[in-house]
């Protein structure tokens, strides 16, 4: 490029009107070719730039794998089903419980029951005996 | 989103964030810590990081205010940042090693420019940002970017005018 060219792009480029094409120009004539000895600064600067940005970032990252979250999610999981597991459990064996006492209090009052049958079935000959005493105090 | 994955998005724009943290912090370990605490960050609301279209912007603002965060806190605890990777300025005489002593002296001269001057240095020459990228990033407007920016080539290059003539002087 002609220094004449590349002088006036200098002087955009120290008040930043140039665009990033024309830094990348200025940048190549002044990482390639010889360079007046009065515009000597500008190749030292572009030579930084470009050196600088060859910098690299080399060291290792070291990534937790993310199982912290299921974990957490698991355990949330695991309290509910438990509380539930109690709560349902207990509704249940009460349940069983008053079923059980239902069906003995059901035996023990049939017990009743044929108990009493029993009984009246005696008063039954009670009054077969009361009905013959009166047949023989009539007759006499 | 699994971890090779997460290293592919990252991986094209890793280096831009250290060199940014380089720049600020100066210190090659401190810089490599700060890269390594934003990526673990970006890996830690990964989840988070698929809404943003723009994760390379997001990463390096990322970077930018915990490099500032850092250097405020290293002020406010009256700390001086340590670093070694200092060259000695007058070990090498020869002409051969001049290059890359001006090399050097540019990096001590930004190093004394104003923390936006450095960003929209580091942003605009070296990682050639384009103007509405840096000012979204440094929440400037694109005027005061331009402003910032002439100012600061401007200044590096007087500075590095007056190293070469006390050189030949």
């Amino acid at each position: 490029m002609e220094l004449n060219n590349i002088e006036k792009l200098l002087e955009k480029y120290l008040e930043a009107t140039t665009t990033v094409v024309e830094e990348e120009m200025l940048r190549e004539y002044f990482t390639k070719e010889e360079v007046p000895l009065h515009l000597k600064e500008y190749a030292s600067m572009f030579q930084y730039f470009s050196i600088a940005k060859e910098e690299k970032f080399t060291k290792k990252v070291p990534l937790k794998p993310r199982k912290r979250s299921y974990i957490k999610w698991i355990s949330v999981a695991a309290v509910s089903i438990l509380i539930f597991g109690i709560y349902f459990g207990r509704s249940y064996q009460e349940q069983r419980e008053a079923e059980y006492a239902y069906q003995e209090t059901k035996k023990a009052l049939s017990l009743l029951a044929a108990n009493l049958g029993k009984g009246t079935e005696k008063v039954a000959y009670l009054r077969e005996f009361e009905e013959t005493k009166q047949k023989i105090y009539n007759k006499n | 989103m699994q971890q090779t994955e997460f290293l592919n998005v990252v991986l094209p724009f890793k280096d831009k964030l250290y060199r940014l943290a380089k720049r600020l912090l100066v210190s090659k370990e401190e810089a490599e810590d700060a890269t390594q605490e934003i990526l673990m960050k970006l890996w830690s609301k990964n989840n988070m990081m698929e809404g943003y279209n723009n994760v390379e912007a997001y990463a390096m603002m990322m970077t930018k205010n915990f490099c500032l965060d850092r250097l405020k806190s290293k002020q406010a605890g009256n700390l001086k940042l340590v670093h070694s990777n200092y060259k000695d300025e007058n070990v090498s005489l020869q002409n051969e090693l001049e290059v890359s002593d001006s090399l050097s002296w540019i990096e001590r001269i930004m190093e004394e420019l104003p923390e936006q001057q450095k960003m929209v240095l580091q942003l605009r020459d070296v990682e050639q940002y384009e103007f509405e990228e840096i000012a979204e990033l440094l929440d400037m407007s694109a005027t005061a970017v331009r402003v910032t920016l002439s100012r600061a080539r401007k200044t590096v290059r007087e500075k590095l005018v007056q190293k070469h003539n006390y050189g030949i002087k």
